[in-house]
C-alpha cells in the first residue's frame, strides 16, 4: 500500500524547515537507513532516513521548499510492485511522522509567531525604544542575540565566549553561528561537559580581567555549576568590600521548550531573582534580546541572561541603530489599557499579549507591561500602571510558590494597597514537575485562557 | 613522608644566609600572627569560623619564594598564612578577623573571605573546592592575555575528593593553563584522615590521568618546598600547562576553633611539633650554620612581637563599620579589577 512521507520534526520546537535537497528521485528504490533527504531547520541542516523499503512514485515537495510544515506530506512512497495508480489512496506512514494530536499540542504549547510578530508591531508605535523615523529590520531573536555578542565582542577584545558546542557545532541552537569564524578559536571556545567546573574557570577569568559570556546549553544544567553563580560570582564584590568582582555574563535558553520533560523544563526566573549582586534579564522581543545583551556584557556585575527557546525563532522588529542598547530595569510597555494591568517578562508575554488582544474584542482593554530585567525590576512602572487600572495579573511559566508575580503582588499590596479593586491574581505554571505527555504539558504550562479568565475575574466580568 | 627526618636537599648551600632569614621571619609572623589571632578568638573579638595555619608555614612562605611580582593566589578559608606571605598587611588581615571598618573587606568578609587586589591575592573561599575551577580561570587569564603570569592554586586533602577539581585538572590541562595546583595534605579533611577518605595514596599521582606532571614534596621543609615551587613555575611559565605539587604538611591546631581534635592522639601532634617543626628546622639551619647568632634571632621573634601585637590593637581599636556600609559593594559601578 502506498503510504506518504511526512516532513519530519528533528527538534523538540520544530514547526516548519526548508526542504533543502532531494537525494532520491521518482523511481528510486529505498531501504530503511536510505538518506532521502536533506532539510534545513532554524538551528541545523539534517539528513532524512527512509524508515520503510519501497519506491519513491512521486515527489509531492520540490527541493528548496521553505517553510515546509511539520506532517506536510513530501512524498509517496510505493511498496515494491505497485505502480502509480495506488498513490491516491496513499495513507500517511505512521512510524515517519507524530500523531495529528501530538502535532496539534505541540502547537498550542507555542503560539504561532506570525501572530504575536504582528501584534507586536501594532504596538510598538505607542511606546518605542527608539527614535521615531529609525528604520527596522525584521529579525530572530536568535540573531539579535548574535548580533548584540558579535558588536560587544569587536569592541572589547576581553570579551569572549565559552560553553558547550558554541564554536565547532555553530552553537547547540545556533545563536553562536558564524562566531568561531569571526573571532577565532581564542575567543569562541569549546568546553568539555563540565558545568560546574567551566563556570568556575569562567568566574576566575572574570576575576583575573576578562569579560566572560558563558553560555548554558540550557540553564536546567546551571544547576550543576550554581555555587559559583551564587557563592563565587554574586558575592565576591561584597566580600572584598569592593576590591573585586566578576563581570561576566552567564547566558542561555530557560524555562520549557516542547516535549522534553521534567529535567529540562524549568524556570529559574524566581530563583536567581531572588540573590543580590545578580542582576537579571529575561527578554522577550528580539530588540530587547539584542540591546539587553550589549548592556549585559558592559555590566560590571554578573548578569543572568534567562532565554527562550521557543522565542529564538520568532521575528520581530530590531532598530538599525549603531550600538543600540536597553537599559535594565526600565520595563517597556507593550500596549496601553485602563481596565486592568497585566505584567510579565519573557516567552509570558506571548500569553499576556493574545491574552490582551482577545479581551480587547470583548471591549477589556488591558495595559500589558513588559518587566524585561527583574533584578533590577521596575517596580514604579507596575505601580504607576495598577493605580490607574486598579487591577493586576502577573503572567510567568515558573511554579507558583515563591514566583516572580508573588513578589510584585507584596510590592503592590505595600505600595498601593488602596488602589486595588481586586485580590492580585498570579498566573504561573502549575505546581507539578512538567510532565512528558502532550495534553500534560499543555495544562502544565500557563495558558492564555487562564490569564483571559484572570482578568475578567479581577474586573468582576 | 612527613615523618622522617629533615631531607638532604635542605641543606643551606644554596640559599643565602638573608634569604634563610626571611624565611624564618616569614614562618614566624605567621605563626605568632594565628597565636594571637587564636587569643582573641577566645576572647570573643573574632567571631565564627577561624582555622588557623599552625604547623603547615612552611608551605606558603616556600611558594611565595619561588613566586615572581604578578604572579596570582587563591586558596580556601584556611587562608590566614597565605594572606601574610604574599605581603599583605597584618593590621588588615586581624582587623578582618575581628570584623572591624580597617579590615581588608571592611568587616565584611571575614576570616574566610579576604583579598587583595594589590597583592594579588584572590581569596579566602568558603566553599571547599570552588577555588579550584577559579584559580584555573585566573590562569586562564594570565594565558588569554599572554602576560606570563602563574597561579597559585591551593587546596587540600579534603578539598581534592571534590569533583569540579577534576574538571578544572581536565580543561587546565587541555588549554595548557599556567596553574599550579598546591595540594596541602594536612592530612586531616576535618575530623577525617586520608587513609579514610582518600582512595590513593599519592593524591598528586591523580594528576597522571591527566597527564598533569606533579611530585609530594616535604612541607615541613621550607627549602624543599621552595625548590619544588621552583620546578613548577618553570613548567607553568614556559607554557607546558599545570603542574601539581602534593605538600605533605600537619596542622597542630583543630579544624577552626571549634574542633576538640578528638580524631587524633595528642602524642601524634606532639611528636609533630618536637620532631619536624618548620620554624625550628630553620632556626636549628640558622645557628649551626652559623648564619645567625641567639640575639640576631631573638631580635627577629621580637619585631614579629611588636608586629603581631600592634595588628591585635589595630584590629581592637578600628571601629566597626558604619552601618552604611551594609548597602554597598553589591553592585559595582565600573569592573573594580580596573580601577
Amino acid at each position: 500500500m502506498a503510504t506518504e512521507i511526512l516532513m519530519p520534526a528533528l527538534s523538540p520546537t520544530m514547526e516548519e524547515g526548508t526542504l533543502a535537497k532531494w537525494l532520491v528521485k521518482e523511481g528510486d528504490t529505498v531501504a530503511s537507513g536510505d538518506i532521502m533527504a536533506e532539510i534545513e531547520t532554524d538551528k541545523a541542516t539534517m539528513e532524512f532516513e527512509a524508515v520503510d523499503e519501497g519506491v519513491i512514485g512521486k515527489i509531492l515537495i520540490a527541493e528548496g521548499t521553505e517553510g515546509v510544515k511539520v506532517n506536510t506530506a513530501i512524498a509517496i512512497l510505493l511498496e515494491e510492485g505497485e505502480d502509480a495508480s495506488a498513490m491516491d489512496s496513499a495513507k500517511s506512514a505512521p512510524d515517519s511522522a507524530p500523531a495529528p494530536a501530538a502535532k496539534e499540542e505541540t502547537a498550542a504549547a507555542a503560539p504561532a509567531p506570525a501572530a504575536q510578530t504582528q501584534e507586536a508591531q501594532a504596538v510598538v508605535d505607542t511606546s518605542p525604544d527608539w527614535p521615531e523615523g529609525t528604520t527596522l529590520k525584521q529579525q530572530t531573536v536568535r540573531e539579535a542575540l548574535r548580533d548584540g555578542m558579535a558588536e560587544e565582542m569587536r569592541k572589547d577584545g576581553d570579551v569572549f565566549i565559552m560553553g558547550e558546542e558554541v564554536a565547532e557545532y555553530q552553537g547547540a541552537y545556533k545563536i553562536t553561528q558564524g562566531m568561531l569564524d569571526e573571532f577565532g578559536s581564542k575567543r569562541v571556545i569549546d568546553t568539555p561537559i563540565t558545568e560546574h567546573g567551566f563556570a568556575g574557570i569562567a568566574v576566575g577569568a572574570s576575576f583575573g580581567g576578562l569579560k566572560p559570556i558563558l553560555e548554558f546549553m540550557t540553564f536546567n544544567f546551571a544547576m550543576q555549576a550554581i555555587d559559583h553563580i551564587i557563592n563565587s560570582a554574586a558575592k565576591t564584590l561584597y566580600m572584598s568590600g569592593g576590591q573585586m568582582g566578576a563581570p561576566i555574563v552567564f547566558r542561555g535558553p530557560n524555562g520549557a521548550a516542547a516535549r522534553v520533560g521534567a529535567q529540562h523544563s524549568q524556570d529559574y526566573a524566581a530563583w536567581y531573582m531572588q540573590v543580590p549582586g545578580l542582576k537579571v534579564a529575561m527578554p522577550y522581543s528580539a530588540s530587547d534580546y539584542k540591546g539587553l545583551m550589549k548592556t549585559a556584557i558592559r555590566d560590571p556585575n554578573p548578569v543572568i541572561f534567562l532565554e527562550n527557546e521557543i522565542l529564538y525563532g520568532r521575528s520581530f522588529d530590531v532598530p538599525e541603530i549603531d550600538d543600540y542598547t536597553v537599559p535594565f530595569g526600565k520595563a517597556r510597555i507593550w500596549r496601553e489599557g485602563d481596565d486592568v494591568t497585566i505584567v510579565s517578562f519573557g516567552i509570558g508575554m506571548s500569553y499576556a499579549l493574545e491574552a490582551a488582544d482577545k479581551l480587547a474584542e470583548e471591549g477589556i482593554m488591558a495595559e500589558v507591561i513588559d518587566l524585561r530585567t527583574l533584578r533590577p525590576m521596575d517596580t514604579p512602572a507596575i505601580i504607576k500602571s495598577v493605580k490607574k487600572t486598579n487591577r493586576l495579573v502577573t503572567v510567568e511559566e515558573g511554579w507558583p510558590q515563591g514566583s516572580v508575580g508573588s513578589y510584585i503582588s507584596s510590592v503592590v499590596m505595600q505600595e498601593a494597597f488602596d488602589y486595588l479593586d481586586a485580590p492580585v491574581i498570579n498566573c504561573t505554571g502549575k505546581d507539578v514537575p512538567m510532565p512528558y505527555a502532550a495534553n500534560l504539558e499543555k495544562h502544565a504550562l500557563v495558558t492564555t485562557a487562564e490569564v483571559i479568565e484572570a482578568v475578567k475575574k479581577v474586573t468582576y466580568k | 613522608m612527613v615523618a622522617k627526618k629533615p631531607s638532604t636537599k635542605a641543606t643551606p648551600s644554596n640559599v643565602s644566609a638573608d634569604e634563610l632569614k626571611a624565611y624564618y621571619r616569614d614562618m614566624l609572623l605567621i605563626r605568632r600572627f594565628e597565636e594571637k589571632a587564636g587569643q582573641l578568638y577566645g576572647m570573643g573579638l573574632i567571631g565564627g569560623f577561624c582555622h588557623l595555619y599552625i604547623g603547615q608555614e612552611a608551605v606558603v612562605v616556600g611558594l611565595e619564594a619561588a613566586a615572581e611580582e604578578g604572579d596570582k593566589r587563591i586558596t580556601s578559608y584556611r587562608d590566614h598564612g597565605h594572606m601574610l606571605a604574599c605581603g599583605m598587611d597584618p593590621n588588615g588581615v586581624m582587623a578582618e578577623l575581628t570584623g572591624r571598618e580597617g579590615g581588608y573587606s571592611k568587616g565584611k568578609g571575614g576570616s574566610m573571605h579576604m583579598f587583595s587586589k594589590e597583592k594579588h591575592f584572590y581569596g579566602g573561599h568558603g566553599i571547599v573546592a570552588a577555588q579550584v575551577p577559579l584559580g584555573a580561570g585566573l590562569a586562564f587569564a594570565d594565558k588569554y592575555k599572554d602576560n606570563g603570569r602563574v597561579t597559585f592554586t591551593y587546596f587540600g586533602d579534603g578539598a581534592a575528593n571534590q569533583g569540579q577539581v577534576y574538571e578544572a585538572f581536565n580543561m587546565a590541562a587541555l588549554w595548557k593553563l599556567p596553574c599550579i595546583f598546591v595540594i596541602e595534605n594536612n592530612q586531616y579533611a576535618m575530623g577525617t584522615s586520608q587513609q579514610r577518605s582518600t582512595s590513593s595514596a599519592e593524591i598528586y599521582e591523580r594528576g597522571k590521568a591527566f597527564g598533569i606532571p606533579g611530585e609530594a614534596v616535604d612541607g615541613m621543609d621550607v627549602l624543599a618546598v621552595k625548590a619544588a615551587g621552583e620546578t613548577a613555575v618553570k613548567h607553568c611559565r614556559s607554557g607546558e600547562g599545570p603542574y601539581i605539587l602534593e605538600i605533605k604538611t600537619y596542622r597542630y591546631r583543630g579544624h577552626s576553633m571549634s574542633d576538640p581534635a578528638k580524631y587524633r592522639t595528642r602524642e601524634e601532634v606532639q611528636k609533630m611539633r618536637d620532631e619536624r617543626d618548620p620554624i625550628e628546622a630553620v632556626r636549628t639551619l640558622l645557628l649551626t650554620g652559623k648564619h645567625a647568632s641567639e640575639d640576631d634571632l631573638k631580635s627577629i621573634d621580637k619585631e614579629i612581637k611588636a608586629i603581631v601585637n600592634k595588628s591585635a590593637d589595630f584590629a581592637k581599636e578600628s571601629p566597626e563599620p558604619h552601618l552604611d556600609e551594609l548597602w554597598t559593594d553589591i553592585y559595582a559601578e565600573k569592573i573594580p579589577q580596573e580601577a
